[in-house]
């Protein structure tokens, strides 16, 4: 079966190439892309199979905010036939290094036609005035974190799929194959949520993280997040923020608190400390973990956000 | 509402009482050796010395993870490689000791620089190295208070060779053996208050809460005592105003530490007793 296959789009392939498609490869040959972050990389791994070969710039636990490109990233950036990025501003150092590679490849920005979240929007940070222009300044006008909405990553799909059928058509059906399924698991997943995050109490839906990636999820859920860190992991959290949550701790506001994988946690550990209030576990926001760790796909980390969150919020 | 403004903070929030007893120790052990960097003209080493720390810090904990005692450590021996190799350097070659310094330092930030990267952890290290002086728990601040004491009774036991070595090296190498060993102690103690302002301060900031209550000390007193003196006070100072400020205008308060620092130094230019601008512009009077 797998060989007739393969003979089968090797001889497509071969008829591509003699009416000169641009940008054919040879079937067996799979075509090298780059998705800049470990969530996106994990959903094009999905999709593209054993058909491509991936590079992800930002690996598991890394901090796509602070990333710098290597002379490394820049060799497999110039090679590559697609170049995935999430947009919406998430990796500020795209640009710089998308012209001195140079690439010729073509860019599929993963959110597009996706709704994006204003800043504030889903937060009212009224006492973070600094921080919040000092982001804006980094991350365009929206909030970037957009792969936390089960919706959006459907999206992401779609656009990843059409990506990799427009560069390499003989496998397009395959990868359209992948993304199907890929779609099906991403909505039964999204149904458990829903059930899940629906039960949780009303009075119970502000908790506190390190810094703010999970606008989409909150919109998604009606939860509220707040965060001493702001939207980047690479401001500095001011006196005044942690005053403020630890207020809206005291007073009962906030239920629970959460450290996450790419941030330095010491400042959550502080304010539970001061508290009394549990950390209620640790959340994946902007990067998968290593395989030996609860979140090393995109569906592992929103299955493990989503019972940490309910655990915590739950009793 | 002075009490709202000033001393509210404090008693409401326990992390800002930790972050001001963290802050002051600092001020106390660093101050008296950024006065001493100062008269031996020696300012910008600490500067140096703060980037021959980084990759020392960096090792521990690419070894072990975000552990206190694996990146103090590692800082230390850092800079204490660098320190004595470029005094020893410098004693032995022609070679001056700011120019040995700056050599090794930057070998040091080189290789530290090289196996950040290599390791490939995208995580901003010199984020997570150093925390900030709102995080401070019970480790980091026994920590900062052992420093400060051991940096206080080091200087005690060797005020009178280093006041010596000030003002006169030549002489003090001359009757004593003690010059090389002073100099050493010294450079120790310059290393181990970089670190303990790195927990507090994080980075960089480290430096300023050494040098600048020094500098700005200078135009209000003559005496090794009072430039002492002078010194820790206007780095606690410094230290309860920028937390104040970062905790009513919502600033970070590392910076705004340092910040506060700065306008009292420039304050002290200006209007200083002791070589001030406007004291040095008045026609001198005649006695």
């Amino acid at each position: 079966m797998h060989s007739v296959q393969s003979l089968l789009t090797s001889i497509t392939a071969t008829v591509a190439l003699t009416l000169s498609v641009p940008n054919t490869s040879w079937a067996d040959d799979p075509i090298p892309v780059v998705a800049t972050f470990s969530v996106l990389g994990d959903m094009v791994k999905r999709i593209g199979g054993e058909h491509i070969s991936l590079t992800t710039l930002v690996g598991a636990d890394g901090d796509t905010h602070v990333y710098q490109p290597t002379p490394q990233a820049a060799r497999v950036v110039a090679e590559a036939d697609v170049l995935f990025i999430n947009g919406l501003g998430f990796e500020g150092w795209l640009e710089r290094l998308v012209e001195a590679a140079p690439f010729a490849g073509s860019l599929v920005v993963a959110t597009t036609g996706i709704e994006p979240i204003a800043f504030g929007d889903h937060d009212d940070h009224e006492e973070g005035h600094e921080e919040a222009t000092d982001h804006h300044g980094e991350h365009g006008a929206f909030d970037p974190h957009a792969w936390h909405s089960f919706t959006n990553a459907i999206i992401y799909a779609n656009n990843i799929a059409a990506g990799l059928a427009q560069v390499d058509p003989t496998n397009a059906g395959f990868y359209y194959q992948n993304h199907q399924i890929f779609v099906n698991e991403i909505r039964a997943l999204k149904a458990e949520a829903d059930v899940i995050m629906a039960a949780l109490p009303i009075d119970k839906r502000t908790v506190v993280t390190p810094h703010d990636g999970f606008g989409y999820f909150a919109d998604l859920y009606n939860l509220r997040f707040e965060a001493p860190q702001g939207l980047s992991t690479e401001s500095e959290a001011s006196a005044a923020d942690v005053a403020k949550l630890i207020l809206l701790i005291r007073k009962q506001e906030i239920s629970a608190v959460f450290i996450e994988s790419i941030t330095d946690n010491r400042l959550m550990e502080q304010i539970a400390n001061e508290t009394g209030a549990v950390i209620g576990g640790k959340l994946y926001s902007d990067a998968l973990s290593s395989e030996d760790q609860p979140a090393s796909t995109y569906l592992d980390m929103m299955r493990h956000n989503t019972k940490t969150l309910s655990q915590a919020l739950g009793d | 509402m002075i009490w709202e403004l000033v001393f509210a903070p404090f008693v409401e929030f326990g992390f800002m009482r930790r972050a001001l007893l963290g802050c002051v120790a600092v001020s106390f052990g660093a101050t008296p050796v950024g006065v001493f960097l100062m008269l031996r003209r020696m300012s910008l080493t600490g500067d140096a010395m703060a980037h021959a720390i980084l990759p020392g810090a960096a090792i521990g904990y690419l070894i072990s993870g975000l552990s206190l005692s694996a990146m103090t450590i590692g800082g230390l021996i850092a800079g204490m490689v660098v320190a004595l190799t470029s005094g020893f350097v410098a004693r032995v070659t022609a070679i001056t000791e700011d120019a040995s310094l700056a050599a090794f330092y930057l070998i040091s930030l080189a290789v530290g620089v090289l196996i950040v990267s290599t390791r490939g952890s995208n995580v901003d290290l010199l984020h997570v190295l150093f925390g900030s002086v709102l995080a401070l728990d019970d480790a980091a601040l026994i920590l900062l208070c052992s420093f400060a004491t051991l940096s206080i009774l080091t200087l005690a036991v060797l005020l009178r060779p280093l006041v010596l070595e000030c003002v006169d090296p030549q002489f003090l190498r001359s009757v004593s053996r003690l010059s090389a060993i002073t100099h050493f102690i010294f450079l120790a103690l310059v290393v181990i208050n970089l670190i303990a302002g790195f927990h507090a301060l994080g980075t960089l900031m480290a430096v300023g809460i050494m040098i600048l209550p020094a500098t700005a000390a200078r135009f209000w007193a003559a005496g090794i005592v009072g430039l002492i003196s002078v010194a820790a006070l206007i780095a606690t100072l410094s230290s309860v105003i920028g937390l104040l400020l970062s905790f009513h205008f919502s600033l970070p308060s590392g910076p705004a530490i340092i910040l506060v620092a700065g306008i009292g130094y420039i304050f002290s230019l200006i209007f200083g007793p002791v070589g001030g601008a406007i004291v040095q512009a008045l026609p001198r009077q005649k006695t």
